[in-house]
């Protein structure tokens, strides 16, 4: 059996002759968190939804858990968690019936108390008679993790689990993903747009335009983006923004508070750039491009490479 | 014993039906309601025997005669004797205002004509645009004017009595052809309200799934096409047999309706029925990709069962091609089985190729939903 949860090659993805994925090799080893990142539309869901079975791709192959995923995805959907990026839960159901229901569907045998033993792990006992259309979007969420884990898969899927949630229930959500991934050895591929997030993830890979374009470590993913970054402080730094957009060598700048991030690749442009602005009573100063920078930045040239390419 | 896995997976999804609908309390009361409503509706207003027409009568005569003509129309129930008229145009205004259905005409000199053997003419006037509603209370006018005249006509009279064989001395037939008409209708209402509630309700089951985002959920789920179609389709089938049997409690306390056949044999024709009915539903939402798009579907198959099912017409009237329609959809079929049960003590092997064809559409459709359930998002 592969060492690797998810191992894929190839993946391709098309709707009515649009490409909505191309290419997509991922291996996955068993145990590890990946954060899947990327703008909205860059195919980070359609990937999802080819490992999780709900839908064909166009070419490729792979494994999840050691199964194909072409031809056996009823035995990936029994021992994997799905987890959607739009709740889709029962909303006329309380949570303990939706638990139930996946249960049964599990073919748990003691549906009741595996029921109550999931709701209390989660702490949503004082919710499991409430509606799930009533919940507030942290427990509704509280509520999809128990139901795809409760059956104790190998391997999680989980589809920006976190948007629309406080930061107190998005520290709780990871706290519970890190506990099961650890207790049991579980595996989980969760795509995010939160940085704190990709932060907590063992490894994470970014998708631009239906690519995967960028692997690693965030360390690893700020140091490969060959990133140079200053920041500008002091009173007007604000006003050189539109100067800096148009300067040579300055491939993004970004307001971080009164101060201002001003990025790119080629650090004797950028430095010369920085040369002609300086002036009294702004400070210039290096530093250490967060991984949003990197991001941006890996946008911003995914962009550029798929507009020569196309 | 254990019990095996699709039994389990089909018995998880019925109890979340269960629970959706009893959560849906509207849906649920209007389930049971709606029968009991459209029966009471239609078992009372579907009546091709029409009574109490409004009559109007120009009578230029008076006697103790024509009083108790007259009184025999009123008193046979199908004429209602409310207006008078003393002028030819204020008669012919009266009907073709639509005020009267009937004028009865009451000659000058009618007594004296009758009593003097020369048989005098009584003329009716019908508005016949509606014939039905006209035609059964004509085809009594007859009898009523020889049987009012038959009490008057005796003593030194009853030799002027107008027919020589004898008339049916109730005006007021035994056999009552108004209920005959719902004998008819009411049976056939019990399959028309089970068709309508069964296929549009398990129509938009799938439908609404996909609707509120459910469908993705459900589909990485380990449920399989006929799991979810049995759980899905199964709480119904019990909707239907309450449904059933309040009806058939209305038909005989209500409206009379006898029931001379077998009970087993008329369950057997229901599950039948109703299982086609919820298998054709089912594979409408494997269709369909909205729940506006399900009830569309629902009602494009309603109409045909109504107007060529023998429902609303007579099946034998119906030329060739709208018999053979016919004889493709559940509702025709059923309603000779329904039919022939509650009236005629129909036995199995006169209903086997009634049986058969309900058997063969459930199976075709359900081919269908299997066919048609989508088991991926593409």
């Amino acid at each position: 059996m592969s060492e690797f949860a998810i191992d894929v090659h190839g993946l391709r993805k098309e709707f009515g002759g649009k490409i909505a994925v191309e290419n997509v090799d991922l291996q996955l080893p068993k145990g590890e968190v990946w954060g899947f990142l990327g703008p909205n539309g860059s195919g980070k869901t359609t990937t999802i939804r080819m490992l999780s079975g709900l839908l064909s791709p166009t070419a490729g192959t792979g494994t999840a858990l050691g199964y194909d995923i072409l031809t056996e995805s009823e035995e990936i959907k029994a021992r994997m968690g799905y987890m959607t990026q739009k709740f889709s839960f029962w909303t006329d159901l309380t949570v303990r019936e939706n638990l139930e229901f996946v249960a049964r569907l599990h073919l748990i045998d003691d549906v009741a108390s595996v029921v109550s033993a999931t709701i209390r792990t989660l702490d949503l006992q004082d919710r499991q008679d409430q509606l799930a259309g009533t919940l507030s979007g942290g427990w509704q969420q509280r509520l999809a993790l128990a139901a795809v884990t409760m059956h104790g898969p190998d391997l999680l899927l989980l589809d920006e689990p976190t948007s629309g949630v406080d930061p107190l229930a998005r520290r709780d959500f990871w706290d519970q993903i890190h506990r099961m991934t650890e207790e049991r050895n579980m595996t989980a591929l969760v795509s995010t747009h939160y940085m704190d997030e990709a932060e907590r993830c063992d490894q994470v890979v970014y998708m631009s335009r239906g690519r995967l374009v960028a692997k690693g470590t965030v360390a690893e993913m700020i140091a490969n983006s060959g990133l140079v970054t200053f920041r500008a402080d002091g009173p007007g730094v604000r006003k050189l923004m539109a100067a800096l957009k148009r300067a040579s060598g300055v491939e993004h700048v970004a307001y971080f508070g009164a101060a201002l991030h001003v990025s790119g690749t080629d650090r004797s442009l950028i430095e010369r750039t920085i040369g002609e602005l300086r002036s009294q009573n702004i400070e210039w100063r290096e530093v250490v491009p967060n991984l949003e920078d990197a991001f941006i930045a890996l946008t911003q040239k995914a962009g550029v490479a798929g507009e020569r390419s196309a | 014993m254990t019990i095996p896995g699709w039994i389990r997976r089909s018995g998880a999804i019925f109890l979340k039906e269960l629970t959706q609908m009893r959560r849906d309390r509207l849906t649920f009361a209007a389930m049971l309601a709606i029968p009991v409503i459209q029966l009471v509706f239609f078992g009372y207003a579907i009546n091709s025997d029409p009574r109490h027409l409004p009559t109007a009568v120009h009578a230029e005569d008076s006697s103790p005669i024509v009083r108790s003509l007259l009184h025999g129309f009123q008193n046979s129930g199908y004429f209602d004797l409310s207006r008078t008229c003393d002028a030819l145009p204020d008669c012919d205004h009266l009907l073709s205002s639509g005020e009267v259905t009937f004028v009865i005409h009451i000659p000058v000199g009618f007594t004296a004509a009758l009593v003097a053997g020369r048989r005098p003419e009584l003329l009716i006037e019908a508005d016949a645009s509606d014939p039905v509603a006209a035609s059964s209370a004509l085809g009594y006018a007859e009898s009523i004017v020889s049987s009012a005249l038959r009490n008057d006509l005796t003593g030194s009279l009853a030799g002027l009595q107008v027919g020589r064989e004898p008339y049916g001395l109730v005006i007021h037939p035994r056999y009552n052809p108004e209920k005959k008409t719902q004998y008819n209708i009411i049976p056939g209402l019990l399959g028309v309200i089970l068709t309508m509630t069964l296929v549009m309700i398990t129509a938009i089951g799938m439908t609404r799934e996909v609707e509120r985002g459910t469908m993705e959920n459900l589909l990485v789920l380990p449920a399989r096409p006929g799991e979810v179609m049995i759980g899905k389709i199964a709480p119904y089938l019990g909707i239907g047999a309450v449904q059933t049997v309040l009806i058939l409690i209305a038909a005989n306390f209500l409206f009379g309706v006898p029931f001379s056949g077998s009970v087993e044999i008329l369950a057997l024709g229901l599950i039948n029925f109703a299982l086609a009915n919820l298998a054709l539903g089912f594979s409408f939402s494997t269709i369909a990709r909205t729940q506006l798009q399900a009830i569309q579907m629902t009602f494009l198959f309603f109409l045909p069962s109504i107007l060529l099912s023998g429902f609303m017409f007579p099946f034998r009237g119906m030329p060739g091609w709208a018999r053979g329609i016919g004889e493709l959809l559940p509702l025709t079929h059923f309603l000779r089985v329904v039919r022939g049960v509650m009236l005629k003590d129909a036995s199995i092997r006169d209903l086997q190729t009634d049986f058969l064809a309900l058997l063969a559409f459930t199976i075709f459709v359900t081919g269908i939903a299997m066919f048609r359930y989508r088991r991926t998002m593409d």
